[in-house]
Order: C-alpha cells, then sequence, then structure tokens
C-alpha cells in the first residue's frame, strides 16, 4: 500500500490532499446541476474569463481567491450584458465577451515585468495550497453545499420540467440564477488547484458520469461527488509516481472516469444511468393521430 | 368555480391571442376546451394560471394545479414515476423540512388512483406517452388543488390510457372538482358537461348539444373542418407538428 501512502507523506501533500477532497465534495453535485441545466458552456466561460483578475491577483501579490472573485464578477458583468444582445446571440456575445477578457488576461500576463505565476494561474498549483487557501476553499465548498441543499427541490423541478415549474413551487429563471452563481463559486473553490483552464474539468466532468451512471437524482449527486474526490486522489497519486502536473494529473482523471463510464453506459445500453442516452436524444416527439374517426 | 370574464391575453406587446373569452364554470364540472392548433388554448390556460398577464378583463379562479403536456418534461432526468408525483408536494414544503409522511402516503395513494401503483419506481423517461400523462395527473392530485387544467392530456396517448384518463377525470368532477380540459376530439368533448369553443376568441360556451353545432364547429376549425356525411358528426383534422 505504500504507493497509495507515499504521495501524502508530507504536510504539502496531506493538504493538496485536502484541498482535492474538498473540490470534490464541493464540485461533483454542482455538475451533476451544470449537466442538467445545459451549464457547461457557462461554467467554461467563467473559468476562462476571470484571467485578468487572477493575473491582478498576482501583481498585486493577493491570494488568487481574491483574483478570482473580482475576475469572476466581472466576467459575469460582460457576459451578461453581450449575452443580452440579441442581434448576435447569447452564444456569440458571450464567446466574444470571453475571448476579449482571456486576451486581456494574456497580455497582462505576458507583460515584462509581471511576476512569473502565469503558469500557476493557468494550470493552478495543488502542492502549493497555504493555510489560508484551505480555509478559503473550505468555506466555499461548505457554501455550495449549503446552497445545493437549500435549492435542491426547486432545481430539481426547473430541471426536469421547467414549463410546470412555477406552478409547483419553483422558479425557472432563477433557478438558473443560482446555478450560475453556484459555478461562480466552484470556480473560485477550484482556481486555486486546477487554475482556469483545467477547472472546468472537475466542474463538468465528474457530474456527467454520474448521470450516466446513477438512476435517481440524490445518488447521482452522490456518486458525483465520489467520482470527483477519486479522481482527485488517483490524479494526485499519478501525479507522484509518474511526475506529471498535479492539477493537470487530477483534470485527466476526471475526464477519464467520465469516458470509462460513456463506455460502460453505452457497452450495458444505459441501463446503469436514468434513460439511456440513445433514447435522451432521442427527444420526445408528440405522435398525434390524424383524427378520422366519425365517433 | 372558476369565471373568466371579457378576457383577453397577448404575450408581450403582441397583437391579443385570445380575446372576448367569458364563462364560468360551477364547481364539479368538466369543460371541454376546443379549437384549432394556435386557436388559444395553451394561453388560456396560462391566462388561468396567472402566466401572463391579461390585456382586458378578469379571472377568478381558486387554486389550479396543472397537467402539462408530459412530452415537455425531461425524459433523461433520474426521476422515477414516485418522484414525479412528489413534486406536488414541493410548494407546501419548505426547503429544510424533509417531504411530510403524509405527503408520500398521498403520492403513492395518487400513483394508485391512475393505475401505476406497479411502476412507482419506475424511471419517469422509460414509461409510455400514456403512463407518463398519468404520472402528471398524480402529481396534481398530490397538490389536491380545486381547479384542475389539463393541456391536451389525450395527445399522442394509446386509446386505453386515454380511457382511463377520461374515466379519472369523471370522477375527480364527481369529487366536486373543477375541470379544464383542452382537447382535439370534438366527439371525446360530447361527453362532458360543458363545451368552451375558441379561435382566437370565444366562438360558443355551454352544453356539449349548444355549444358544438354545425355552425359553431365551421366557425371553430374553419377550413380543418370536414362534415361527414349521414349525419352532424364533425371532425377536426390535425394538422399538429410539434
Amino acid at each position: 500500500m505504500s504507493w497509495l501512502t507515499d504521495p501524502f507523506a508530507t504536510g504539502l501533500q496531506q493538504r493538496a490532499l485536502l484541498e482535492v477532497l474538498l473540490l470534490g465534495a464541493a464540485c461533483g453535485p454542482l455538475g451533476v446541476w451544470i449537466a442538467s441545466f445545459r451549464q457547461a458552456y457557462a461554467a467554461e466561460s467563467m473559468a476562462h474569463a476571470m484571467l485578468p483578475g487572477l493575473v491582478l491577483a498576482s501583481f498585486a501579490g493577493v491570494p488568487l481567491v481574491a483574483g478570482a472573485a473580482g475576475g469572476v464578477l466581472l466576467a459575469a458583468g460582460l457576459v451578461g450584458v453581450a449575452g443580452r444582445d440579441e442581434r448576435i446571440g447569447a452564444d456569440t456575445g458571450v464567446a466574444i465577451a470571453v475571448t476579449g477578457l482571456f486576451g486581456a488576461g494574456t497580455v497582462l500576463a505576458l507583460a515584462s515585468d509581471a511576476p512569473a505565476r502565469l503558469q500557476e494561474v493557468l494550470f493552478g498549483d495543488l502542492l502549493g495550497a497555504g493555510d489560508g487557501d484551505l480555509v478559503a476553499a473550505a468555506g466555499l465548498a461548505a457554501l455550495i453545499a449549503a446552497g445545493l441543499l437549500a435549492f435542491h427541490r426547486r432545481l430539481a423541478l426547473a430541471a426536469f420540467d421547467s414549463a410546470s415549474a412555477r406552478g409547483l413551487g419553483g422558479d425557472p429563471g432563477r433557478a438558473a440564477l443560482v446555478v450560475l452563481v453556484l459555478i461562480a463559486l466552484g470556480t473560485l473553490v477550484a482556481v486555486q488547484g486546477l487554475g482556469n483552464l483545467l477547472v472546468v474539468a472537475l466542474l463538468v466532468a465528474p457530474g456527467a458520469a454520474a448521470l450516466q451512471l446513477a438512476r435517481r437524482l440524490v445518488a447521482a449527486l452522490l456518486v458525483a461527488a465520489g467520482l470527483a474526490c477519486a479522481a482527485g486522489v488517483a490524479g494526485l497519486v499519478a501525479s507522484y509516481h509518474l511526475d506529471l502536473a498535479a492539477g493537470a494529473s487530477v483534470a485527466g482523471c476526471a475526464v477519464a472516469l467520465y469516458a470509462v463510464s460513456t463506455i460502460r453506459s453505452s457497452a450495458t445500453g444505459g441501463s446503469g444511468g436514468a434513460v439511456s442516452r440513445s433514447k435522451a436524444s432521442r427527444w420526445p416527439i408528440s405522435s398525434k393521430p390524424v383524427r378520422t374517426r366519425s365517433r | 368555480m372558476l369565471r373568466v370574464a371579457g378576457l383577453s391575453a397577448a404575450y408581450g406587446d403582441g397583437p391579443p391571442v385570445i380575446t372576448g373569452v367569458d364563462f364560468t364554470a360551477e364547481a364539479g364540472r368538466i369543460v371541454a376546451l376546443i379549437g384549432p392548433n394556435g386557436g388559444g388554448k395553451s394561453t388560456l390556460l396560462r391566462a388561468v394560471r396567472g402566466e401572463i398577464a391579461l390585456r382586458t378583463g378578469v379571472v377568478e379562479a381558486p387554486r389550479a394545479a396543472s397537467v402539462p403536456q408530459s412530452d415537455r418534461s425531461r425524459l433523461d432526468f433520474p426521476v422515477s414515476a414516485y418522484d414525479v408525483a412528489l413534486m406536488g408536494a414541493y410548494e407546501r414544503t419548505p426547503w429544510y423540512r424533509p417531504i411530510a409522511h403524509g405527503d408520500r402516503v398521498a403520492a403513492t395513494g395518487a400513483l394508485e388512483r391512475v393505475g401505476l401503483a406497479d411502476r412507482a419506481n419506475a424511471l419517469f423517461g422509460t414509461l409510455s406517452g400514456g403512463q407518463r400523462q398519468r404520472v402528471m395527473i398524480a402529481r396534481a392530485l398530490v397538490q389536491d388543488a380545486p381547479l384542475l387544467l389539463l393541456d391536451e392530456p389525450f395527445a399522442g396517448v394509446d386509446a386505453r390510457s386515454g380511457a382511463r384518463i377520461e374515466s379519472l377525470l369523471l370522477a375527480l368532477r364527481d369529487e366536486g372538482r373543477t375541470i379544464l380540459v383542452a382537447t382535439h376530439d370534438v366527439n371525446q368533448a360530447r361527453r362532458f358537461d360543458r363545451v368552451l369553443c375558441i379561435h382566437g376568441r370565444q366562438i360558443a360556451y355551454g352544453p356539449p348539444a349548444d355549444a358544438l353545432t354545425a355552425e359553431t364547429l365551421q366557425q371553430t376549425y374553419g377550413g380543418e373542418l370536414i362534415m361527414l356525411p349521414g349525419g352532424a358528426q364533425a371532425v377536426a383534422v390535425d394538422h399538429h407538428a410539434h
């Protein structure tokens, strides 16, 4: 078992372990809602668009999470404004805003007097997590968990049947907003460890995999948390033994778990997940008969 | 009781989709809402639910439970028939409380009532169209509202499920509920208590014998109407395409 314990021998490594477990517990279940609300693009946009905030934080020497918070606020504002331009459509508007922000962040990061932390900003630094980072991650993870618990039923109503949600005590517009806010919080938790390029993997892959494996909603949320934590631990172990970058290994493991669950789900005809993918993609088409009855 | 007076409704600043709707449905009455596609049936149901602002008129309605067309829901969402029925209790359950035992019993009872007790644990997406529609009705039963609004519950449903839904609606009517049900089937409408014909405006309202005449059907369906020889039977040809 030393191959499993060796990677966590030092305090540095143990802090990294704690960090990935916190990330997994928060981001995994959130991913189920990101997939259910079809918000993966928003998650990716927000993560990429906060680059200027991260770079400015590293200029100023403040914790990355502070810069990320500012960056996410700026990104959310711009994405909101750009997404409203109906002439070009929301997706195009968001894409322009996001690449604009990412470009601005890159220009800042490549300036001659920039601190040499661009790599950390882009790809994260799991093994560099300090006590402050851990406390911030724990606080944000607790906030996400509280949000998921408080809004669980309302999210389920809106995700399952948004047209009738209002009559059942839900509000689809507000539910979508809650998911966006939680994505912003999830991005903040994960950016220290995974950087703004890799954070999306942990936000999206375990949740999508869990939806293929679990048959019920609560089970999917728990499986997603388990998969995300497993990806975190496996990534750290792989990074130690194979001498790979820690954040990239975690992201790679998350994606690998998704690939395995997809293969398993298609091999078993999708019987593991709620409904086989082939059936789900065959979107329900009303088959009203032509009426020619006489009585 | 459901009272609608002088109602016209529109989406945003657009032209009214329906105007001049005036009717009263007493408790214990089942009202068939008929009209062509795009004639304003769904818009009227939304106006009664309070989902769109009225241009003119008033709606006096008790608490309502809605049964949507089941093909509007997500079939790949991981919920069972029982989970969906239980959603009818969400509105009265604060987020920090678990669902009450009584509501769980009600959800099981509602599934029994729609004839799906043995499918309670089946995933919603694996049920047939008629079964899904019945689960949606079970959800409305758990809401336990005096007014039921159903948007074409017979569309895309096999004959057996259709007959089952119809007799269930009649039983719910006999419990004193008011039921407004949009349907495409003129002959089915003849079996209900009242018929409301709309096509952009109210064409007729009353008992089937009065509201379903050759003239009102012609006005309601226009060119989509085929008069069959050998009687006053008229049939609406459905060009529906979602």
